[in-house]
């Protein structure tokens, strides 16, 4: 057992493109998704629909361009022009100031302003539409500072996205990617290396047991893809100040539960394929690509037809990213993700018992 | 008669390893050339070389009247290749295999039906045309790869261990194969590991440790070596250096 | 030599689809015995040392190692065989001394404890023991892989084609190493395409098509071969084989080395009437005579006699 970890250690790290790869990728996946969507505001273009054309209202719209963050690109007269100027993609958000702006706020009472974004790109929408809602505090704050009561609030329609999916999500998202990729495919490539290269018919016919065949492969890609994991939480941590509000001991130990759920599917694949092409193949198509488009990675769940809702279901990815938002930007502890852990729990014990059958300790020849 | 084949000097370095020492020799047209040498002896190096795959590190090298250094293109147009290792698509027909490899070599589609006919009906194997390489045998197999690696009519075919692994019978048909293609003209370059077949070369190379240490027909170098067989020459020379 | 049965196999057979790989082989191997199994590829020699090795399961038939079945028994099997699989090629990034190491350490052995076993072979590629696997010649490899099969002190060893792809100074010394491991009252099954290997066994069987031609000492198949076997050359080798190939009086003709071998039809041919033939039709420096055959020409025969 000690030499064959030892050994698939050696194959790692004798490999450096791999190598490179294994640890360069998931760096150079989070710098890319960091910086995509930690982009500043600036001159972002808006139009204004101001239904009360009053002197507080032109100051509002002042201010808002003073800031130097917008650039009122149109001025609106009715509903229908709104939807428009969205869809000539002209303008990534609407303020609509209700009419008697002034007057309300003259006589000391609340008055609402309505923020309508575009947030098919969820990350900018949602950047923008607190950019504004600040400036707008800002000048409910000068036009009556004796108040407690905000004078104005603000209502944000996000239009096409509404829950904003997708902020946060790339850390979450890339944690899964990366461990599927390194644990199932690196593991089911080198099974199958095995296969190709004849040395799988010696180990077969050595005393080894199929379980010690299989830890020993399994295990130096537990470590590899639990410090990938720390890798990433660190440089989310660090350089994107993603927060972690629940405890670190509970998420590092639901991905150790993940990992080893990717390693059995990774086995799972190695027992049906005889070659490293076929074993590649399968886990792009089986595994990478069910995890990037299904898993609410890339698209939310829940736009999607119900036949594929239902198939994302049995996608332990998404499972995994439901865990891992919840311990990281709610603080969930493990009451309120029992539920999840359970499924994933069920679908590693599966994936190493159909293994453990499959994995023959003949070979099978057509 | 102007060589085919000519090296001189041919020096190739792998950084401080030197694979081929030096070599200087002339293969003739119509010529079977045996190149012999133990495993690692540098005899993958310099077919290589020979098929414009790879630059020498210094010395002269022409192959079919083209340069090695400047003209492998006008060199892989002109030279057929085969080895044990390479050889036909399992997965498609006879037919498609010819197809294919005639393409590469830019015949016309009327070209390519009239030599593959003429071709199979040689094997005696027009029957089997439209049948998928998986399901023939191995021995077949490697007659039908030596037909493709013709198929272009080249000047020169190499041929890397062509009958590993094949029965003696087949292995005496390839043999016949040989002679009827250099008889019409065409060189063979081919390595073996099988020292009854050095017996069939015209003329022998026997390669040691980056260096050719003997050329000449088998039969002078039995004389040279007061022994009967290749082997023993063969034998002789390659443990002389252990 | 004593007389157990190291191996005994009855009524093998073996299908891939509707391929018969191996055909209702039935054969028994003493201990301590070098057997050899020599036919092309796709005789059948793989799948059959596959099933010897508990790697396959034969579809009828059945065969025991040392007492134990192949199928039933495959824990204990695998526990006293060592195998060289046949495109075997032991971890290509790893040194000469890694890849011992992990053999020796998956089979429960370190490298000092058998060290007495695989020093003649391992003292030829120590030297390199630094060196990747992957960097050695075809001969050196050979030489590591058995080393790795013999590791644990295997009391049969199967060797499936270990000496194809390398020269013929490299297969000499292959096995040398053979005979000298055979003194340690280990038995050997070998598989090999190159014939003059054949002599090299204590016993050879003489495999085409799935089925086992021929079981015999190399010596007693050399006898069985009933023909006269005659040897001619002349100045232009490639005509005078159609030559001889035309006339009716001789059975086979086929090149050998750098004479021609011919089977003659003992009633009608005459060594004289040849000769005068070949000279009349414009051979030049002809010598004949008869010859002792090989085991290489007892194979050709069989295999011709059976098409």
């Amino acid at each position: 057992m000690k030499g064959f970890v030892i050994k698939e250690f050696l194959h790692i790290f004798r490999d450096f493109r791999t190598l490179l790869i294994l640890f360069g990728m998931p760096i150079a996946q989070v710098l890319l998704f960091g910086f995509a969507i930690t982009n500043e505001i600036n001159h972002a273009s808006i139009a204004v629909f101001d239904k009360a054309r009053d002197s507080k209202s032109l100051e509002l719209q002042q201010k808002l361009t003073a800031s130097g963050y917008f650039d009122i690109n149109m001025q609106l007269d009715n509903t229908k022009a709104i939807e428009k100027a969205f869809r000539s993609g002209k303008v990534k958000e609407v303020v609509v100031i209700p009419p008697q702006f002034g007057k309300t706020l003259d006589l000391g009472q609340q008055t609402t302003i309505q923020l309508i974004n575009d947030a098919s790109d969820p990350n900018t929408a949602n950047l923008i539409s607190s950019y504004t809602s600040a400036i707008l505090r800002d000048f409910a704050a000068d036009a009556n500072p004796q108040s407690t009561l905000l004078p104005v609030a603000t209502e944000t329609t996000m239009l096409y996205n509404p829950e904003l999916k997708g902020v946060f999500m790339f850390v979450p998202g890339t944690i899964t990617v990366l461990l599927m990729l390194v644990s199932a495919m690196m593991t089911s490539i080198s099974i199958a290396r095995e296969k190709e290269m004849g040395t799988m018919e010696v180990l077969l016919i050595s005393p080894l047991k199929p379980y010690q065949i299989i830890l020993g492969k399994v295990l130096p890609y537990v470590v590899f893809s639990f410090v990938n994991a720390s890798v990433i939480l660190l440089m989310a941590y660090t350089i994107f100040e993603m927060p972690v509000n629940g405890s670190l001991m509970l998420l590092l130990a639901e991905t150790l539960l993940f990992i080893l759920m990717a390693l059995a599917m990774g086995l799972f694949i190695s027992t049906v394929s005889n070659s490293q092409q076929t074993a590649m193949l399968l886990s792009m198509f089986a595994l990478m690509l069910p995890t990037i488009l299904l898993s609410g990675f890339v698209f939310p769940v829940e736009n999607m037809p119900l036949a594929l809702q239902w198939l994302s279901h049995i996608m332990p990815s998404k499972w995994f990213i439901i865990i891992v938002k919840s311990i990281m930007l709610k603080g969930l502890g493990i009451a309120y993700i029992w539920q999840e852990t359970l499924i994933i729990l069920a679908m590693a014990v599966i994936f190493i018992l159909l293994s453990i059958k499959k994995f023959e300790v003949r070979l099978n020849l057509k | 008669m102007k060589p085919v084949i000519e090296v001189e000097n041919l020096v190739k370095k792998f950084g401080n390893f030197v694979a081929n020492d030096s070599l200087t020799f002339s293969v003739f047209p119509g010529e079977i050339f045996g190149f012999l040498g133990a495993n690692g002896a540098g005899k993958t190096t310099t077919i290589k070389i020979l098929c414009g795959l790879s630059s020498p590190t210094s010395g002269k090298v022409s192959v079919a009247g083209f340069d090695v250094y400047r003209q492998s293109e006008q060199i892989k147009r002109n030279i057929g290749y085969m080895s044990q290792k390479f050889s036909l698509y399992e997965d498609l027909s006879i037919n498609e295999n010819f197809q294919f490899y005639g393409g590469i070599y830019g015949l016309s589609r009327k070209e390519i039906r009239e030599r593959t006919k003429t071709l199979l009906s040689r094997l005696d194997f027009l029957k089997a045309q439209n049948e998928v390489l998986r399901n023939i045998p191995q021995g077949w197999k490697q007659k039908l790869a030596f037909s493709v690696a013709v198929m272009h009519q080249p000047k020169v075919v190499f041929l890397d261990e062509p009958t590993g692994g094949v029965d003696p019978i087949t292995r005496r048909q390839f043999w016949e194969l040989i002679y009827e293609q250099a008889h019409n003209g065409t060189t063979i370059f081919v390595t073996t590991h099988y020292m009854d077949e050095a017996e069939y070369c015209g003329r022998v190379s026997i390669m040691v440790d980056g260096r050719i240490e003997a050329l000449d027909s088998p039969k002078v170098l039995k004389n040279q070596f007061a022994v009967n067989s290749m082997n023993e020459v063969f034998v002789k020379l390659a443990r002389a250096t252990k | 030599m004593n007389t157990e049965m190291a191996i005994s196999a009855t009524a093998i057979s073996k299908f891939y689809q509707d391929k018969k790989a191996l055909d209702n082989l039935s054969f028994e191997i003493m201990k301590g015995s070098l057997f050899g199994f020599i036919g092309p590829d796709g005789a059948g020699k793989t799948s059959l040392f596959r099933i010897l090795n508990s790697l396959l399961i034969p579809d009828e038939g059945k065969a025991n190692i040392l007492g134990f079945d192949t199928v039933k028994d495959y824990r204990q099997i695998r526990r006293i065989i060592g195998y060289m699989p046949g495109k075997f090629s032991l971890y290509q990034d790893l040194t000469v001394e890694e890849n011992l190491k992990f053999f020796a350490g998956i089979f429960n052995s370190t490298i000092s404890k058998n060290y007495h076993l695989i020093e003649d072979i391992y003292n030829h590629i120590e030297p390199f023991k630094n060196r990747k696997a992957g960097q050695l010649s075809g001969g050196m490899k050979q030489k590591l892989a058995l080393s790795c099969a013999l590791i644990h002190k295997p009391e049969v060893l199967i060797l499936d084609e270990p000496t194809t792809g390398v020269d013929a100074v490299s297969r000499g010394e292959f096995w040398e190493m053979l005979q000298k491991l055979k003194s340690q009252n280990i038995t050997i099954l070998v598989s090999t395409p190159y014939m003059d290997e054949a002599s090299l066994c204590d016993e050879v069987a003489l495999m085409q098509e799935g089925k086992i031609m021929q079981r015999a000492t190399p010596e007693k198949i050399i006898e069985a071969f009933e023909q006269t076997l005659w040897s001619v050359q002349s100045d232009n080798m490639f005509k005078l084989l159609s030559h001889l190939n035309d006339l009716p009086e001789i059975k086979l003709a086929y090149r050998s080395g750098d004479h021609i071998c011919f089977i003659p039809e003992m009633l009608t041919f005459e060594e004289k009437k040849l000769l005068d033939h070949l000279e009349k039709i414009g051979h030049q420096s002809l010598h004949i005579r008869q010859i002792e055959p090989t085991i290489e020409d007892s194979f050709i025969f069989h295999m011709q006699s059976q098409n």
